[in-house]
């Protein structure tokens, strides 16, 4: 759990054991009274306003990606004949993400929730430019560091420095600015001489905890975190918790997809709820996640989107 | 952050990432980005050649050795199927041949792989995919480095032509690396598409090798197949390294035919793999 302020840490340290699942967490957040006005405004960090006349920094216009992939595990040649012979066409299309639109302007911290198959991660890959949309548009204004689900780019057999190294130049960044970054990298994820060692010797830990450290050095105007916050024990938590709120006051959006209920509503200021590649709502955290547990709880049947 | 202060050029940083699957990304930004991320491919394939070892002195002595024994085993090869007595001429031609071949090779089956083999880093992060064949590329010609001197003392032993005509060799070195890169955007796109590509591409290379100038020189292939060696010029390799073996061994200005051929198959395959490269990367993502 994320708290911004130093009195809240005691208790979020507690708390991390119980991370809510969504179930959990329809509860907790259904019975919890709704949260003051002033104390949440006392507890996020101050941040960047648009300026009069800027554009969104991201701007997704009715956006449809949808997959066009094999559902064979391997496609070969020797598959490729079989089907020719039978007729038959391998690739099928999955709809992962259907007309959606929002924009997202400067200093906005965004939640994204949804069950698992939404297309939350599809859509934070499409913002990162490595999918392309298959209809619509997304407008970019910055550079953006993805910390997405499966981590950064990384060789088992090369050293977390050289993968961190190697991470930074593939995201543009200047060889003499890579290899300071990665001493910062380094000193923040506290894995101290493993850093030279082979990355295959790391415990899972320590792969989250430099994989979280290489996204926030990279000085993102926009950075994308899907489902990082598990990563590392309770102190590293706090740790990458204060880092997350120092990041919200110079980057200029940040876009962070979990199941964590409770993050979202302590982290993020706006928040789009998709199901089934479909945004079915853009609003406050609160709504959004009451909505959201509303619907989980009624069930698919009772609560179509007509009813929105 | 550095905009804030001062004003407002919005559309100083937009990227906009547009419908793009099938089709090829806008060329300008796209090799702008290229050029700017050169370190980066440079650093993938130094790093993959440490891992792998290639840094170490045996690392290095045994990419020699590899080629050298092969270069041998084809020497003998030759002396035994033709039974002549092939001299050292020979077996210096034999080995400079292999040693180039297998730079060529080594690109086209690296720069194969590399796409499919860049998983994470071709899911998780935005950048020119040409990168990962390129390294590919860079990777096969570092190997090829330290073959180079152990290639002239063949020369010498061979008592080969030293002519200032020498040099000129890098030129067809040149446009083989840029056939070679080509040769890998392209099977790296195949292999996306039919992993069991990397199979086949073994017997295909080998095949390569003996349908080009590496045994046999171009004047035995005249000799036996009078007017229609003339067609051999539709193999690429045999003007790319025929070119490279007359002007480092045999001391001789290759025809304009040979220039003209192995400039056109380097541009060609260097165009044409690119695109088709491009034309698919977008797919890339989805498909790994």
């Amino acid at each position: 759990m994320i708290s911004l302020s130093a009195s809240d840490r005691s208790t979020s340290v507690s708390e991390t054991k119980l991370e809510p699942g969504v179930q959990d967490a329809t509860g907790a957040v259904q019975d919890s009274p709704p949260v003051d006005e002033a104390e949440k405004s006392r507890r996020k960090t101050p941040k960047q306003t648009p300026l009069p006349g800027e554009p969104p920094t991201v701007s997704v216009q009715d956006v449809t990606i949808v997959y066009r992939t094999t559902f064979e595990k391997v496609p070969t040649f020797k598959s490729a004949i079989v089907r020719l012979g039978r007729g038959e066409r391998a690739v099928r299309e999955v709809e992962a993400v259907n007309h959606v639109s929002f924009d997202v302007p400067r200093g906005t911290s965004l939640g994204i929730i949804g069950a698992n198959g939404a297309g939350k991660s599809t859509l934070m890959r499409s913002i990162a430019g490595v999918l392309p949309p298959t209809s619509g548009r997304i407008e970019v204004r910055g550079k953006i560091s993805s910390l997405l689900a499966l981590g950064v780019g990384f060789n088992g057999l090369l050293s977390g420095r050289e993968n961190v190294i190697l991470g930074g130049l593939a995201a543009g960044l200047s060889r003499d600015q890579v290899e300071e970054r990665a001493r910062e990298v380094a000193e923040f994820a506290e894995i101290g001489e493993f850093m030279d060692l082979p990355m295959r010797t790391y415990s899972s830990g320590m792969y989250q905890r430099l994989a979280f450290s290489v996204s926030v050095h990279m000085d993102p105007d926009i950075l994308l975190i899907d489902e990082a916050l598990s990563a590392g024990d309770a102190s590293f938590k706090v740790k990458a918790s204060e880092k997350m709120s120092e990041l919200m006051s110079s980057s200029r959006a940040m876009f962070l997809v979990s199941h964590s209920l409770g993050s979202i509503e302590q982290m993020c200021d706006d928040c789009i709820w998709m199901h089934k590649g479909k945004l079915m709502m853009h609003d406050s955290p609160e709504r959004c996640i009451s909505a959201y547990t509303k619907f989980l709880k009624v069930g698919e049947d009772a609560f179509t989107l007509d009813d929105l | 952050m550095t905009t804030s202060a001062t004003v407002p050029d919005w559309d100083a940083e937009l990227q906009v990432y547009e419908p793009h699957r099938a089709g090829i990304p806008p060329l300008r930004p796209y090799f702008r980005d290229l050029f700017q991320r050169l370190p980066f491919a440079a650093e993938f394939s130094r790093s993959g050649m440490k891992a792998a070892h290639s840094e170490t002195v045996f690392g290095q002595l045994w990419l020699v050795l590899n080629p050298l024994m092969l270069a041998l085993v084809y020497f003998l090869l030759v002396n035994v199927i033709s039974q002549s007595n092939a001299g050292p001429e020979a077996l210096a031609r034999i080995v400079g041949g292999i040693f180039i071949f297998y730079f060529f090779s080594g690109a086209v089956s690296t720069g194969a792989g590399s796409v499919t083999t860049g998983g994470r880093l071709i899911l998780n992060m935005a950048f020119p995919r040409l990168l990962m064949p390129l390294a590919a590329v860079r990777t096969a010609f570092f190997r090829f480095l330290p073959t180079v001197p152990v290639y002239l003392v063949f020369h010498i032993i061979a008592g080969g032509a030293w002519t200032w005509m020498m040099p000129l060799g890098l030129v067809f070195l040149g446009l083989l690396t840029l056939f070679a890169m080509g040769m890998a955007a392209f099977m790296a796109t195949v292999q996306v598409y039919f992993r069991d590509a990397s199979s086949f591409l073994p017997y295909f290379l080998r095949i390569w090798l003996y349908i080009s100038p590496v045994l046999w020189s171009p004047e035995l292939a005249e000799s036996r197949f009078g007017h229609y060696a003339k067609l051999m010029v539709l193999n690429p390799l045999y003007s790319l390294i025929g070119g490279w073996t007359d002007l480092t061994l045999n001391g001789v200005m290759p025809s304009a035919t040979i220039w003209i051929a192995a400039t056109s198959w380097a541009l060609v395959a260097l165009v044409g793999g690119s695109l088709y490269f491009l034309s698919r990367e977008r797919d890339f993502a989805v498909r790994i």
